[in-house]
């Protein structure tokens, strides 16, 4: 055995004649390409049945926190397109909010389109990677083949917008970062006409798929008290009937003139979550194509960024005026200050809510800011959610919980 | 927004005045200071009254204040799914001093707590598995505090020789940069260089 001790040896207990057995140790990961990272789980089992499981996480932890503490508020960004690396842009949603939020600054119109454009590509980015690797995590392999090719797509969008495939730090604290480029906006369209030729292909793989419908249906069961003893959310709530999305029970953005239903399950299993998935990308894909609509129109032009000590002034500003240098070296040095306060801003990331605690003293960096990920609750419900089932059934729900550790360990 | 919050603050201080020493609402967020002893009392009160139903953990986190007599703020998070409302829940203690567990009332509490556990060496009592989560197996020291610098004291490498990762002090090939980026002219906090020159032909 793996601790050392002797083999079940077929011995008999010699009073009541019965063969001993003990229950089994085993250590998942953290190389395990079905723990989507560095995931170590140290499992007991009673022959093939999860007796406990005990997720050891922090492999990948940063200190992201500690760092943030010692950066500006605007070379703190970048960090958080290494938090959950599937939806960069989701996460920066965030934070710009946050510091929104404490100065009062008001986005202009375009850049708040923009930025719901960005956070739907970026939703499909995420479920696209989850549905397709929750397959393979069930032994299917055609999916994650047909679903990055269609990621690899949506990444040069992310590129054409920002200049960056993964790290954008494209949403900045007043607006985003640039203007799109002019054909970008019909390329995406584009995009969403043919997408869904390619969401049915994947639904004629895995929808009806005896296999995946075995390995998904009735795994991983979420009750609705289970939810709130758990502090779930995202894909997690919503696949067990509760139609509890953010955008729409705390809108933020302008995300309340859009028009999209919200997909909920029923038996709040593993195949549910995936179907709840499922119509999420469509509904993501009609809220980029409103948004694209919105954005072509002659009202909603204009700058990308809201003036002031937040946002660097305009380049052709500085070639002529003396202030606008100086604002724009101080800005990029000393970074601007953010007034005492303390706020919670929270964003519906793909995975859940994602939320900054941001505390400021003033300065011109954060005082103290906790990054409060989805994966860390769904995570931690493992051994309770696990237990009982098969081994083979950990793989499928690590899938469904959507865990990525750049969020988890930070 | 703000008036139900307000309204919601005052319910709270009227049902359980033993337990709020102060509430406040502050961009559009109600922020509720809470007696460390009695915070399981209020949690558990605020996931079960029928107009608060504060039923979902959110997040626990804490906040260092080294020049204060009561050094850490523990700051809870609640939401309401039913309620579609937020309260923030701060508890002011000392270094020494040791804070209820929430974990009967909310499972989730387990890893946040020990989560603060293992970033500033907060204890909970009645916690019932309180090990550290997110550093490395074996290591010491409490991060997040502000006098834990942020090179840390360990570093590890591979060993050729010893086949092995080895922890060895923290060595830098180049000093912490640390910019100073403040205007001198609002309010340095240090005699800028040449000035001490003016201080002493005074």
């Amino acid at each position: 055995m793996m601790d050392g001790s002797k083999f079940d040896d077929g011995s008999v207990d010699a009073l009541s004649g019965e063969q001993k057995i003990r229950n089994f140790n085993i250590n998942f990961g953290p190389q395990h390409p079905a723990a989507h990272g560095v995931l170590r789980l140290v499992l007991e089992l009673d022959g093939e049945i999860v007796e406990r499981c005990d997720p050891h996480i922090g492999l990948l932890h940063r200190g992201t926190e500690k760092l943030m503490e010692s950066r500006t508020y605007l070379q703190n960004l970048p960090y958080f397109d290494r938090l959950d690396y599937v939806a960069p842009m989701n996460q920066e949603h965030a934070w710009c909010l946050a510091i929104e939020k404490l100065t009062g600054v008001e986005v202009p119109r375009r850049a708040s389109l923009i930025r719901v454009l960005y956070s739907e590509i970026g939703r499909i980015l995420n479920h696209l990677l989850n549905i397709t690797t929750q397959a393979m995590d069930v032994g299917a392999l055609t999916p994650p083949l047909w679903g990055f090719e269609e990621r690899e797509k949506l990444m040069v969008f992310y590129e054409r917008a920002c200049g960056a495939r993964l790290h954008a730090a494209y949403f900045r604290p007043g607006g985003v970062h640039q203007d799109l480029p002019e054909d970008l906006l019909d390329d995406i369209d584009q995009w969403a006409v043919e997408f869904p030729r390619v969401i049915a292909d994947i639904d004629g793989l895995l929808t009806e798929n005896r296999i995946f419908k075995q390995r998904n249906a009735d795994i991983g069961v979420v009750s609705e008290e289970d939810i709130q003893n758990w502090g779930f959310s995202g894909v997690m709530v919503r696949g067990s009937g509760l139609a509890w999305d953010l955008r729409r029970a705390q809108p933020y953005e302008c995300y309340d003139e859009f028009d999209f239903q919200i997909p909920v399950g029923k038996n709040g299993d593993c195949y549910d979550r995936y179907l709840v998935r499922m119509e999420e990308m469509r509904q993501s894909l009609s809220i980029i194509r409103q948004a694209i609509a919105k954005l072509k129109m002659p009202e909603n032009q204009g700058d990308v960024l809201a003036r002031g000590k937040l946002t660097p002034p305009k380049r052709s500003d500085m070639k002529t005026s003396m202030e606008a240098l100086i604002h724009h070296f101080k800005l990029y040095t000393e970074g601007f200050h953010v007034p005492e306060g303390e706020v919670y801003a929270a964003v519906e990331a793909p995975k859940g809510e994602f939320g900054v605690y941001l505390k400021a003293d003033g300065s011109n960096k954060p005082y103290r800011a906790k990054l409060r990920a989805p994966g860390f609750l769904h995570l931690q419900a493992m051994d309770y959610i696990a237990t009982g089932h098969q081994l083979a059934d950990v793989a499928a729900i690590i899938g469904t919980m959507d865990v990525v550790f750049g969020e988890i360990d930070r | 927004m703000t008036e139900a919050l307000k309204e919601l603050g005052g319910y709270i201080e009227a049902k359980r005045p033993d337990c709020v020493i102060g509430w406040d609402v502050t961009f559009d967020e109600l922020n509720v200071d809470v007696a460390p002893s009695n915070i399981a009392g209020l949690v558990e009160f605020l996931k079960n009254d029928p107009t608060c139903k504060f039923n979902s953990l959110v997040d626990i986190t804490a906040v260092d204040y080294p020049a204060r007599g009561k050094r850490f703020d523990v700051v809870y998070h609640f939401l309401s799914m039913y309620q579609n409302h937020r309260i923030r829940l701060r508890v002011s203690i000392r270094e020494e001093d040791m804070v209820p567990s929430i974990v009967d009332v909310h499972p989730s509490a387990n890893w946040f707590e020990r989560e603060v556990f293992d970033m500033f060496g907060i204890l909970f009592t009645g916690h019932p598995d309180l090990r550290r989560i997110l550093t490395d197996y074996g290591f010491r020291g409490y991060p997040l505090r502000k006098d834990f610098p942020t090179t840390g004291y360990t570093e590890v490498r591979y060993d050729e020789e010893q086949k092995r990762v080895v922890y060895e002090p923290v060595s830098l090939v180049q000093e912490y940069r640390q910019f100073d980026f403040m205007s001198p002219w609002e309010g340095a906090e240090y005699v800028l260089p040449g000035d001490e020159k003016q201080e002493a032909s005074k």
